[in-house]
Formats: structure tokens, C-alpha cells, sequence
């Protein structure tokens, strides 16, 4: 690997040099990218069953937050009420797999389900903004498990008790358990979602989604439809949190309403903060996060979970007030500073 | 219409609750322009101090005063421990916090008090106002702290010099700071007195809901929804509406068929949120005009 700074330079050959510098940043990220993916690969061949069951949750979890990222951190709009969007997912895969259709079906009926569902509560919410927005959605998380409990859904929601699923096994003679097996889907369907996403941000669309957060009246005065595209990221969001959901209750194997309540949504936004706000790779620290961080709580101190859970909440923002993405982001822009100075000779 | 004047009367009876709530909710809201989350674990703390104090053999208009001054020290605290090191982060960071915040208030006071439920006592008694039993003469002794909570800010805000101070560094915290306000301390201040006046919606409330570490969390979501439907930028409005939040939601309980007690916050909220498209800034709320 070739390092920018070993290449003897002076000031007029920086635009060269800076160009260099910038393919020696992509070969690191190409190679902590492929050194990732090893490790997800190994590691659930080497971990206990439950473990790796844990981290297919953390992973689906990241799937959720991205998908609150894609509306959040790039487009500006705040939801509190994606719990709402996740249930919609879990229970159309669970009412699916019910019905005797494979799991594997259910996630793009789900997705699409959720598309069309984000869709449309985006166009009403195009008329709120901010503070109102998130009431507006913080009504829909609410409404969500209320829904879930009627008495004239029952026949497919299952009421109050839920629905149990039975867990799929590995397909071809694979030889994983389901545990395994779950974690590669999971891992497939997310690294599609995570290169989708990285691709939408970077496009044209990505580039008018930002444009609206950053200044909405400029953003119009370019020509960039506000409403259509608002209503329309309102829609994928919805759809990756949709997936999560479908994801989770194959996971799990089982759906009650009273896993979607506002708490979920909380926990969703909390990661999102937490990981970074527009930010795709702190999706997966955010999802980590919220599967992980309140179980180390109650291990710490069962009678004041919740007030650990507070306490590491408030430290990780005190170090990282823009999240893990923002400490990272922070740190390699001191070692490009450190670099610089010592490779270039001085002005 | 019967059955309809007396759910009307049912409803400002618990929407005095949520007046009240909505009230300490508009006052952080002028102070630091977000919806405070811990705002009713805050005011669930403040109202065990009380219960604590009134355990110990203290009269309770003792409490009740030392608990409000010991809320509003405690509000100045958190501000200046807790939020000054981070008052450049992000927005959403700050609301983290107050997420934080709200585990922390709600977990320590479980750990410190039990969640068994207790009763709280009424300065005003229980008994029933005009010999029906319909408003009791504590939701009417509420209603009117609320009032005259009310016409307290109104005056602390429109005739008084720090009142105008905390208003310049709200409205402009920039402008203000080069008039001589120390717009820092101002915000502190409006902690303290959110505090103090949550202090006092939780003192009022527990009679009515018992005294139990999760009894502010579905108040504060009506009291939000009141505070935003009647507009967070004036008090009067968000009294007012926590007042038509409480009638909504007996009205609808009563008359939307199948709807019963678990969907009527459900349809409250849908209501709001369908007045809030049509009128964006909440009834009485301005509307915030920016310049390009």
C-alpha cells in the first residue's frame, strides 16, 4: 500500500499529491471495508448460538436506523413514530408465514407494504415540520399497538397474544443451524439495503434530498420538487424499516403488539443520535447500541437499569456529541492535520 | 345533550391536568426552544420530594413551598451540570439527553421510593363541587392554580424586566448578548421555573392519578399534545388547549362507536394532528415567518 506521505512533494505538485492522498484513503476504506466483511463472515462459526442471534438483532436494528437516517440525517424530517412502520413489517411477514408462504417472500411484500404505507402518511405530513412533525408521528407510534389489539383484526393480528412462528431452517442442505442461517440472511439483505443506500445518498436524488434539509426554499428555487421527494423518501425509509421489521419477526419467530410500542421508536431514534446523524456506517454502532447498551445497564445494577442507562447515554454524547460517526470523522481529520504537516516541507 | 354537557364538564375535569402540564411545557419551550421529554419525570420527582417531606411531619403548604424551591434549584442544576458542556451539539443530541434524563429521573426514583402506589394528599378535599359529582372541588382548586399560574407568567413575561430578558434571549440569543443579557443564566432560569411549575402540575395531579413513578408519562404526552395544539408559543393557548384535549377525548370515547378507552388517546391525537394541517402553528400560536 502506498502512503500519501512517502511521496516527496513540494507545493506545486500538491494538486498531484492531493489527488494521491485521496486513492490512499480509498484503498484503506476498500481494505477495512473487506477486513469487516471477513470478520462477519467468521464470526458466527466461533460464538455460542445465542450470541449470534443477538447480533442478527443488532444488525436488523441498524437496518431500522438506517432507514430513519435516510429521513432524519439526510432528508431533515423527524419521525418518532417508525415503531409504527416496523410492526407493519413484522406483522405482514408473520400474517404471510402464517398463511404458509416462505419467509423469503415475505420481505419485499413487506418492503412494499411499507413503501406504500410511508407514502402516504408522507403526504399529509408534508405540512408539518419540526416539533409538529414529530407529534404527527409520535401519533402513529401510539396508534400503532392500539391498531394491532382491534377486535375486528384479531382474526389476523392475533390480538393481544400475537403470533408464533416456526424458525426456517437452512435451505439446501446448508450445514448451519437456524441461528446461523438467519445471521446470513440478515447480513445479505443488509449489505443490499446498506449498498443501496450509499448509492441513493450519492446520486442525484441524494444530492436534492440534502439540498431540501439544508434549505428548502433554495432547494425549490433549483427546480427540485419538495413535496414529491419528501413524500417519497418518507416512503423508502418506511420501506428499510419495513424490511428490519419482517427481518425481526422471522428472527424472533414471534410478533405482539406490545413490542411496537413508542418505546421502540425511541430506542430507534436514540440509536440513530447515537450512531450519527446522516451518517450510513454509524447506522451499525446505533443498532449495536440499542440491542446491547440496556442489557450491559441491567447487568451493571437491576434496581437502576434504566438510571445506568441514562448515565452511559449522557457520557457517549459528552464524548461524541455528533455521534460515533462524528468522533470518527473528528479523529481522521486530526491525522490527515498530523500528516500534512509532517510530510509537507514548510510554507 | 345531557350525557353530552356532562362529558363536556368530565373532560374540562381531566383537561385541567393536562393545562397544567402544558403549561411547564410551553415555559421550556420559551426558554430552549425544544420540547423538554424529562419535563414529566421532573415534576414526577418534585411531587415525591413533597410526599417525602410530608411524610416526615411537614404541614403541607411547607412542602408544597420548599418543594417548589427546591425543584426550581434543582432545574437551574441540571441546566448548568448537564447541558452547559454540551450547548453546541446537535439538536438531536440534546433531545438524546433529555431521553437520558428521563430513564435516569424515572429508574432512581423507582430505586428510592418503590413502585407501589401512593396517595398524595389535596389541599382543596375531595368532595364534590356543586353536589353532583361531577367536578370535584379538587379538579376545580387545580384548574384554578392553573389560572392563576397563568396570569403569574403573564405578567412575570409582559411586566417585568427579566421577564423581557428571558423573552430577547429566547426570540434572539445573539442580539441579546450584545444588549448586556447573559442569555446563559436566562436559559438556566427558564429550567428552574419549568421545574417549579411542573413542580406544581405534579403536586396537583397526584391526587388525582396516585403517586407512582410512570404516572407522568401518558400526562405529558396529553400535555404535549395540548401545548402544541393550542400553540407552543403562548401559555394561554397551551392551557387552553389541554383543556379541548380533555373534552376531545371524552367526547370521543363517548360517541365514536368501538372506540372505548384504549384507542381514545388515538383518536385525540389524530384529531390534533388533523388540525394541525389545516392551522400549522397550533390555534393560537404565531406563525413563525423566517427570512431567506
Amino acid at each position: 500500500m502506498q502512503h500519501a506521505a512517502d511521496i516527496p512533494r513540494d507545493v506545486a505538485v500538491s494538486a498531484e499529491s492531493r489527488a494521491s492522498q485521496r486513492t490512499s484513503f480509498a484503498v484503506w476504506r476498500a481494505g477495512v471495508l473487506v477486513v469487516c466483511l471477513a470478520l462477519a463472515v467468521a464470526l458466527p462459526f466461533g460464538l455460542k448460538n445465542f450470541f449470534v442471534f443477538q447480533v442478527t438483532l443488532a444488525v436488523i436494528y441498524a437496518i431500522a436506523i438506517l432507514g430513519l437516517n435516510l429521513l432524519t440525517g439526510v432528508n431533515g424530517q423527524f419521525s418518532l413514530g417508525h415503531s409504527a412502520f416496523y410492526a407493519i413489517g413484522a406483522y405482514t411477514a408473520a400474517i404471510m408465514m402464517n398463511a404458509d408462504i416462505s419467509y423469503v417472500w415475505t420481505l419485499p411484500a413487506a418492503g412494499v407494504v411499507c413503501l406504500v404505507s410511508g407514502f402516504l402518511f408522507g403526504l399529509p405530513a408534508l405540512r408539518l415540520e419540526g416539533i409538529y412533525l414529530a407529534l404527527a408521528t409520535f401519533a402513529l407510534a401510539d396508534a400503532t399497538p392500539q391498531l394491532l389489539k382491534v377486535n375486528f383484526l384479531e382474526d389476523w393480528t392475533g390480538g393481544v397474544q400475537g403470533i408464533s412462528l416456526i424458525k426456517p431452517d437452512a435451505p439446501f442442505g446448508l450445514p448451519l443451524n437456524s441461528d446461523q442461517w438467519l445471521y446470513f440472511l440478515t447480513l445479505a439483505v443488509a449489505a443490499l439495503l446498506y449498498w443501496c443506500a450509499v448509492n441513493l445518498v450519492k446520486s442525484r436524488t441524494g444530492r436534492a434530498l440534502i439540498a431540501i434539509r439544508d434549505h428548502p426554499v433554495a432547494a425549490s428555487a433549483m427546480g427540485i420538487n419538495v413535496s414529491l421527494y419528501k413524500s417519497l423518501i418518507f416512503g423508502v425509509s418506511a420501506l428499510y424499516t419495513g424490511v428490519a421489521g419482517a427481518l425481526g419477526a422471522i428472527a424472533i419467530a414471534f410478533v405482539a403488539p406490545d413490542s411496537f410500542t413508542f418505546s421502540l421508536a425511541i430506542a430507534l431514534f436514540v440509536g440513530l443520535v447515537v450512531g450519527g446523524v446522516g451518517s450510513i456506517p454509524g447506522t451499525l454502532f446505533g443498532g449495536a447500541f440499542v440491542l446491547f447498551v440496556p442489557n450491559i445497564a441491567e447487568s451493571v445494577s437491576k434496581g437502576l437499569a434504566g438510571a445506568v442507562y441514562g448515565f452511559i447515554l449522557i457520557l457517549l454524547i459528552y464524548l461524541m456529541p455528533s455521534g460515533a460517526a462524528g468522533l470518527v470523522r473528528l479523529l481522521v481529520g486530526r491525522l490527515k492535520v498530523v500528516r500534512d504537516k509532517s510530510g509537507l516541507p514548510a510554507r | 345533550m345531557q350525557l353530552f354537557l356532562h362529558q363536556v364538564l368530565a373532560g374540562i375535569a381531566t383537561g385541567g391536568i393536562y393545562a397544567c402540564m402544558g403549561l411547564a411545557v410551553v415555559m421550556i419551550y420559551q426558554a430552549i426552544d425544544h420540547l423538554n421529554f424529562a419535563q414529566g419525570e421532573m415534576a414526577m420527582f418534585s411531587t415525591f420530594i413533597a410526599w417525602q417531606l410530608i411524610q416526615w411531619g411537614a404541614p403541607y403548604w411547607v412542602a408544597f413551598v420548599l418543594t417548589v424551591a427546591i425543584s426550581f434549584a434543582a432545574g437551574i442544576a441540571i441546566d448548568r451540570i448537564v447541558f452547559k458542556p454540551i450547548h453546541n451539539a446537535p439538536v438531536l443530541s440534546h433531545i438524546v439527553v433529555f431521553i437520558a434524563l428521563l430513564a435516569i429521573l424515572n429508574s432512581g426514583a423507582g430505586f428510592i421510593w418503590d413502585y407501589q402506589i401512593k396517595t398524595f394528599p389535596s389541599p382543596f378535599g375531595t368532595g364534590a363541587l356543586f353536589g353532583q359529582n361531577l367536578i370535584s372541588r379538587h379538579d376545580a382548586g387545580m384548574i384554578s392554580v392553573t389560572l392563576m399560574m397563568l396570569v403569574l407568567l403573564y405578567f412575570f413575561f409582559r411586566h417585568t424586566r427579566i421577564g423581557l430578558a428571558m423573552r430577547a434571549a429566547a426570540a434572539s440569543p445573539d442580539s441579546a448578548r450584545l444588549a448586556g443579557i447573559r442569555v446563559g443564566w436566562m436559559i438556566a432560569l427558564g429550567w428552574g421555573m419549568a421545574a417549579a411549575i411542573g413542580a406544581v402540575a405534579g403536586m396537583m395531579i397526584a391526587p388525582v392519578v396516585f403517586l407512582e413513578p410512570n404516572m407522568m408519562i401518558s400526562i405529558l404526552l396529553y400535555g404535549f399534545a395540548g401545548a402544541v395544539l393550542g400553540g407552543l408559543t403562548s401559555p394561554g393557548g397551551a392551557v387552553l388547549g389541554g383543556f379541548m384535549v380533555g373534552i376531545i377525548e371524552n367526547l370521543a370515547a363517548t360517541y365514536i362507536p368501538g372506540a372505548g378507552r384504549e384507542l381514545k388517546l388515538t383518536i385525540a391525537l389524530f384529531i390534533i394532528v388533523a388540525v394541525l394541517i389545516v392551522k400549522p402553528g397550533g390555534m393560537f400560536g404565531r406563525r413563525v415567518v423566517s427570512r431567506v
